[in-house]
């Protein structure tokens, strides 16, 4: 893991509530290497064998400069990043991306988020790609959260987001 | 001008892709680990007895892998995309996702999925070249529920040429200086020119500010009548340079005047240019601005 990265579990599980989510608000960036290992293992795991993501000739052959991420990696670090955010508790409902410049091997792509909007539970992310020759990426990402202090007998988060509880979300935990 | 091909894929539009297909394998803790592991993503909600799948996996449960999509996949799609390569439109690049997760899926769901041709874009050009967006849109179940549904479009494209292969590389521009602008202005003029100093009689090349025998400054132009015979030569293999091809052979000219140049044999293959082959000049054009003298074999070298 490269530094500046923060899992999910460095975080701490449950780390954001409903209650936390801000209209406007920014998430840190997130910087990914794109080596050419991430590349392959992406599209292998993504069980996507088209050659211009694992044979750099025959991406010449094609056109590309190098083979490139396939848009199934794309997708699952855009969603990683909106998870290690908020934790393990929230749960993604939409993720809409559109992919632009292509990472290439040797890139950095850091992903950039701005809290759209917030309905109840659910918020609405802006997430940004960037790498080194343009806008890898652009989506939006709908996520709900759990309310922060799930009440007894109940395991629906329907109702309207109670104010935070001060045990499970002291001052300064959800930055 | 009428998209004949245009109007034969809009026909697919609304044609089904695929019609109770079955993912290939079970939603299962090992490929989410591979995923997970790929991705860098260390989230616990993907791990343990009640671990879900990443729902950004959601489209790869649907997917062929290296041998191939299993039963359920129509023609259409496979007809739609063949229609695309016929006219050209060879290479394909995924440009949208759009996944909605409805309910989580969990190692052991089985899923199948319907697909629908959703739409077929007029033709568009864009950065990577001319070619049609194909818009799919897929549901996925797990029995009668509802997990997900993707919207997947891709571009069917006609690569663009990259600009150094539509225009062939130039040959190096000469440096022409005061000292030997003469010489280009002759060459300019089909006239080879050879410096002749006034001082000491002596014919001299290439162009010099002053002469090499007695550095006498004054002199007068001649032109060489063209004759010449190879004095020396090499034979270039490696490295290329753009606008070269070699195997080529560059020359050492001896002029019937005396003087010797460096220039290029054509009109004999690389490895018949021998020392003594008799050539002749002549002036090769190789592109709107540049001309320059080169030498023609005069006869076949055994």
């Amino acid at each position: 893991m490269t530094g500046g990265e923060m899992s999910a579990a460095e975080m701490g599980a449950g780390a954001l509530g409903a209650a936390d989510m801000r209209a406007g608000e920014k998430l840190p960036p997130l910087e990914i290497p794109v080596t050419r290992t991430l590349v392959v293992a992406g599209a292998i795991a993504s069980r996507d064998y088209q050659d211009v993501h694992h044979d750099a000739e025959l991406a010449r052959q094609k056109g590309s400069p190098d083979i490139f991420m396939n848009i199934l990696t794309t997708n699952g670090l855009v969603g990683r990043y909106i998870t290690d955010h908020f934790g393990p508790a929230a749960e993604l409902r939409k993720v809409a991306i559109r992919l632009g410049a292509p990472n290439y091997p040797g890139d950095t792509m850091v992903l950039t988020g701005t809290i759209e909007e917030v309905d109840g539970d659910t918020a609405t992310v802006r997430v940004v790609g960037d790498n080194g020759i343009g806008r890898h990426v652009t989506g939006t990402v709908t996520v709900a959260l759990p309310v922060s202090a799930p009440s007894a007998g109940s395991d629906l988060d329907l109702g309207p987001a109670p104010a935070p509880d001060p045990l499970n979300d002291p001052p300064g935990a959800a930055t | 001008m009428t998209d004949e091909l245009g109007a034969r894929l809009k026909a697919y539009e609304g044609q089904d892709a695929a019609v109770a297909a079955e993912g290939k394998d079970p939603v299962n803790a090992p490929m989410i680990r591979h995923w997970c592991e790929a991705m860098g993503d260390t989230n616990p909600a993907y791990e343990g007895p009640d671990a879900k799948a990443p729902p950004t996996m959601l489209q790869v449960w649907t997917m062929g892998g290296l041998s191939g999509y299993a039963g359920g996949r129509t023609q259409a799609y496979d007809e739609l995309l063949a229609l695309l390569d016929e006219a050209g439109y060879t290479s394909v690049v995924a440009t949208d996702c759009e996944q909605e997760y409805v309910r989580p899926l969990r190692p052991g769901d089985e899923i199948t999925f319907d697909s629908v041709i959703e739409s077929v874009s007029e033709l568009k050009t864009t950065k990577l070249g001319t070619g049609y967006f194909v818009t799919t849109r897929m549901d996925i179940r797990v029995g009668p529920h509802l997990a997900g549904t993707h919207r997947f479009r891709i571009l069917k494209y006609a690569p663009t040429r990259r600009r150094r292969q539509q225009k062939p590389a130039l040959r190096p521009r000469p440096v022409v200086n005061r000292d030997n602008a003469g010489f280009w202005e002759g060459i300019e003029h089909h006239r080879l020119l050879i410096q002749h100093c006034t001082t000491c009689d002596t014919l001299r090349f290439p162009w010099l500010p002053g002469c090499n025998n007695c550095g006498g400054p004054d002199w007068t132009p001649v032109e060489a009548s063209g004759d010449g015979t190879v004095y020396s030569y090499v034979v270039m293999h490696h490295p290329p340079f753009p606008a070269f091809d070699p195997p080529y052979a560059v020359a050492l000219v001896e002029l019937a005047e005396g003087v010797r140049m460096i220039s290029n044999v054509v009109g004999v293959p690389y490895d018949k240019v021998r020392i003594g082959l008799p050539v002749r000049l002549e002036f090769q054009s190789y592109d709107d601005e540049l001309v320059l003298p080169v030498f023609r074999a005069l006869e076949e070298a055994g």
